[in-house]
């Protein structure tokens, strides 16, 4: 019991550290995407290729002059960036990031908890995400910073149905809540067990998850909680200093934790096809995997930063028809096509 | 364990539901009343209904109190313009709650404690279960909730629908023939954007 227990906690702070650091490199991917694609170099300064520069603006972060201001509702201010913090590390707990590895004959998993409502937890943490900006948007007291975490508040309220909507549809398929059965659904090799990743069945539901996740996590093109052009900062104009830093942090580490659910239901988890047939000792099949499923979430995080620097923003007017008229009909559609397919199947 | 976790989440929901009700300010109001939600989830948890707390959570602190936020944000309560009760409605609303209060005391009294069984089967609160329960026992009432969440919706649409071609109409007369063209600009410009 105690080694299980030990072994948890060693997989707590291991993916702690992990979605830190690669929330830390994601702001470094994000300049350097950004330079490649508009054919500049992008941050070289600090280190070599500019490796050092999330630690070098880090420490800016740290450094720089906290200012709360004074018609602010302090105790609010405080609490809007560390309950966007705190739900954004949270949501990963479900996730499964890997097989099972057996040390000693003990086995053991590479989940920190196998919920069986494990995708509502993540919906359930998601939809608490929203009050960490509406919180500092508001205790702000600034008419910009309201217009921010009122936007933020109707975008996530919206795109959370067509979601939960595209959700449905997969869920029929597999029958289960479970991150971890789901996962275990998609792999096999070739012979009696050949599953493929649901993709291959949920195409749709993919892409109205993919637009959503996009709007959930505030990213271009649905940044309009942050928009720059309209709103000066938008939620977080007021903030300075580290608060602003994890406000930044948080948007990062939900891209991250997206990207995972998103190779999760739809691309496998930590499948890797035909692993199987190699004949590999099941612990490097293991590592294998958890290596594949980081290269997967790599994929859709350098997805979310392409899109970002292809789409211009889009209208308000147009995210909600977007959201109501498109999205959720569509999702609507995708699960009584789904129903329909199954009972014909049968 | 699970007494001690049940003490300290029923505190701090009766804490927080006072809470709500003695603060001045709206907004802490609404914050207060997610934590008490919150607890009531948790309430859920002990009981191992894994997935009503989740739901729980999901649709009353997730999407009606972030309704309730954002209208209160909008509308910008605070305690210089809310308008002043006077002594008669207050008497009147202690005596209303004082007896939904009797009601409820009657109401506990009565039931008895040994009709219900938790120990009995610890799955009773999770998923599948409770979808059986849904869709086979109960799927009459189920069905029947539906079309009232359906009924509430299309009322909300109409409602909707007869305030925007009001402000149409404004609009119309304000401006004349000027917003009849505006509006016909705004149309080829959703056409162009499509």
């Amino acid at each position: 019991m105690s080694e299980v227990l030990t072994f948890k906690l060693i997989l707590v702070f291991s993916i702690f550290g992990v979605t830190l650091l690669i929330a830390m490199y994601s702001t470094y991917l994000e300049r350097k995407v950004a330079a490649f694609i508009q054919d500049r170099v992008g941050p070289d300064r600090a280190g070599p290729f500019g490796l050092l520069q999330p630690l070098a603006d880090g420490v800016k972060m740290f450094m720089k002059e906290e200012i709360i201001p004074n018609v602010s509702n302090k105790f609010l201010f405080i609490v809007g960036p560390c309950v966007a913090m705190l739900t954004a590390i949270m949501a990963g707990v479900v996730i499964p990031w890997g097989g099972t590895l057996t040390i000693n004959g003990t086995q053991y998993n590479l989940q920190i908890a196998d919920l069986n409502i494990g995708i509502l937890y993540i919906f359930g943490v998601v939809s608490i995400g929203v009050y960490g900006i509406m919180i500092g948007g508001w205790a702000s007291n600034n008419k910009f910073s309201l217009l921010g975490a009122i936007r933020a508040s109707a975008q996530m309220i919206s795109y959370e149905l067509a979601m939960g909507l595209s959700i449905i549809a997969l869920i029929m398929i597999t029958g289960t809540l479970s991150l971890q059965e789901i996962a275990a659904q998609q792999g096999g090799g070739v012979g009696s067990d050949w599953n493929m990743w649901n993709i291959v069945y949920q195409p749709i539901g993919f892409m109205i998850f993919i637009i959503c996740a996009f709007a959930e996590c505030n990213r271009m093109p649905f940044d309009l909680p942050e928009t720059e052009t309209e709103l000066v900062g938008g939620y977080h104009t007021e903030y300075s200093s580290m608060k602003l830093g994890f406000y930044l942090f948080a948007e990062y580490i939900n891209m991250f934790t997206s990207s995972a659910v998103m190779a999760t239901l739809y691309f496998g988890g930590y499948n890797i096809p035909f692993i199987n047939d190699l004949g590999l000792d099941p612990n490097v099949a293991t590592i294998l995997g958890t290596v594949f499923f980081f290269m997967k979430i790599g994929f859709f995080i350098f997805f979310f930063m392409w899109i970002r620097w292809t789409l211009p923003r889009f209208r308000y007017d147009q995210l909600m028809n977007l959201g109501w008229k498109i999205l959720i009909p569509l999702a609507i559609a995708n699960v009584a096509v789904t129903g329909l397919v199954m009972i014909l199947m049968d | 364990m699970t007494l001690y976790a049940f003490y300290f989440i029923s505190f701090l929901a009766v804490l927080s539901a006072l809470m709500v009700v003695f603060s001045r300010n709206p907004i802490h109001s609404v914050l207060y009343l997610v934590i008490t939600f919150f607890c009531v989830a948790c309430h859920y948890l002990l009981l191992n209904a894994q997935f009503l707390a989740a739901v729980h959570v999901i649709v009353y602190a997730g999407a009606i109190m972030v309704l309730f936020l954002y209208v209160i944000m909008l509308l910008n309560l605070n305690k210089d313009d809310e308008s002043q009760k006077s002594n008669l409605w207050k008497a009147g609303a202690v005596i209303t709650s004082g007896l939904l209060l009797v009601v409820f005391v009657g109401a506990l009294r009565g039931a008895e404690a040994e009709s219900v069984s938790f120990a009995s089967s610890n799955n009773t609160g999770l998923v599948k279960n409770l979808g059986r329960l849904l869709f086979n026992e109960f799927l009459l009432p189920f069905e029947i909730v539906s079309i009232l969440l359906l009924a509430a919706m299309v009322g909300a649409v109409m409602l909707g629908k007869t305030h925007m071609k009001r402000a149409k109409e404004i609009a119309h007369e304000k401006n004349g023939r000027g917003s009849v063209a505006s509006a016909r600009g705004i149309g080829n410009i959703k056409e162009l954007t499509k």
